[in-house]
């Protein structure tokens, strides 16, 4: 694992299996004097309250809870209902070399895991995408992805959960309420929720 | 109970309530937010009786024109604007009009209200996030304000001092330095940046010789934290603000130290600061 300090109150986590991530998160959010632990891609950032510990205190937590099994509780899992009408499916469906109902078939059938949040309040990215489905991002993106709606860019799958512009390919659709400020908790997927997508 | 009695007679160039923020919602992507300058905040607070981190009004480059339609006591903090003692708490009658005047240094001052802006919260905070526009809009001509009940605590009589303006900000390098040319940190502390006019409350947009990144490509995104400098492809830093997302792919050569966070505040477009290690 590489840590590297934040400024003068968080340390940066980088394990070197990204797999260990939602072990760190579930062990570090626990740990006295830490304040927020927000996971991204590869890494987590741990702030902490410099009166009750220290960096070097996090990163040897952190170090021993990489070598500990980590019993996680099972994670939630979603099922989102999706209209796949999204207006990338043909040219997503054409760069991949496969029929539209094929791509539906291979998008909807694997389960998900939301990596972390970002972009956006409850925008989730979801790892698990197929490797043949990973597809760059339009070059120039949309000023207006309607809410709800279902992509893919790089490595990651997820949902619009409000309308804003946005660079990904749009498969499809989802009614299910994503965010919802006055909900606890205001977002429907959280990292390390599960999901999957029903095609309707 | 809270009464309707500020009323916005105008604006100025962009004025919106601010409290401690948002903390705790990062993992879901939500940013931060709250005042960005978080010790004038409180001090303007502490001069009315409130709680520390009550809400108040942000108000950027002056300009703000309100009327009371109560008798109220008032403490403005922050960049100094003529038309109301910088300070200090002052009770004014029903009726008073304040008209902020632009500040001659300085950008966002904090007008504190005994008992406080009062209105619903959103995920903990009453804080306008200009990002995601989460928590009210920033204020209109026309708006009518709820100032929350008399607090337990009384006045404070002191002086508050208007804020030294930031010419050096203390750094913390890394996480990402690596991914500059090895003298990127000296560039990096050597130069005088100057603020751009892009600027806001997601970053404060820096202009100077381009820092040179020996690496190509893209950073898996990373979490964010107000005050990281991050650096996109040109090579001028970006000094994230309370607003900024909560991930982001461009590689951070530095980091404020937390107390400086409220300094960097007040830079306005035009200004010079510089960046110490330490």
């Amino acid at each position: 694992m590489i840590s590297r300090p934040y400024g003068d109150r968080a340390v940066l986590l980088e394990p070197d299996d990204p797999a260990q991530l939602a072990g760190l998160r579930a062990t570090l959010g626990a740990a006295p004097g830490v304040l927020e632990v927000v996971p991204a891609a590869r890494t987590l950032l741990v702030s902490f309250d410099q009166a009750r510990t220290s960096g070097a205190a996090i990163v040897e937590a952190a170090r021993q809870a990489e070598h500990a099994p980590q019993e996680l509780p099972d994670a939630a899992l979603v099922e989102l209902p999706v209209r796949y009408d999204g207006a990338d499916l043909q040219d997503v469906a054409e760069e991949v070399g496969c029929s539209v109902p094929e791509l539906i078939a291979r998008h909807s059938s694997a389960e998900y895991t939301v990596d972390f949040c970002g972009f956006a309040p409850g925008f989730a990215y979801l790892s698990g995408l197929e490797p043949a489905l990973h597809r760059p991002r339009l070059a120039t993106p949309r000023t207006q992805v309607p809410a709800g709606s279902v992509g893919i860019a790089g490595e990651y799958t997820g949902v619009y959960p409000r309308s804003s512009p946005g660079g990904w390919r749009l498969l499809g659709r989802t009614e299910a309420p994503l965010w919802d400020p006055s909900r606890t908790p205001p977002a429907l997927l959280a990292p390390g929720v599960r999901v999957r997508f029903r095609p309707l | 109970m809270s009464r309707a009695v500020l009323e916005v007679l105008a604006p100025g160039p962009l004025t919106t309530v601010q409290d401690g923020g948002r903390a705790g919602y990062a993992r879901l992507g939500v940013p931060r937010s709250g005042a960005f300058d978080r010790s004038a905040l409180r001090a303007a607070n502490r001069l009315v009786g409130n709680p520390p981190d009550a809400a108040a009004l942000e108000v950027t480059l002056g300009g703000l024109q309100l009327r009371l339609h109560h008798a109220l006591t008032l403490a403005i903090t922050g960049a100094p604007c003529a038309g109301l003692d910088h300070g200090v708490a002052v009770t004014l009658p029903a009726g008073a009009v304040v008209r902020l005047d632009t500040p001659r240094a300085g950008l966002r001052s904090y007008l504190a209200v005994r008992g406080a802006i009062a209105l619903s919260a959103v995920l903990g905070s009453r804080s306008t996030d200009t990002l995601s526009g989460l928590g009210p809009a920033p204020l209109r001509a026309g708006d009518r304000l709820a100032v929350g009940p008399e607090p337990p605590a009384p006045v404070d009589g002191s002086l508050v001092p208007a804020p030294a303006l930031p010419r050096r900000l203390r750094v913390v390098l890394g996480p990402r330095a690596d991914w500059f040319a090895p003298d990127a940190p000296t560039a990096l502390t050597r130069t005088g940046w100057t603020v751009r006019p892009d600027s806001d409350r997601i970053g404060v947009r820096l202009d100077g010789p381009p820092l040179r990144r020996i690496r190509a490509g893209e950073l898996p995104s990373e979490p964010t934290l107000p005050g990281a400098l991050q650096v996109p492809p040109d090579g001028r830093p970006i000094l994230l603000g309370p607003d900024a997302p909560v991930t982001g792919g461009y590689p951070v050569i530095a980091v404020l130290r937390t107390a400086e966070l409220s300094a960097a505040a007040q830079l306005r477009p035009g200004d010079r600061v510089r960046f110490v290690t330490s």
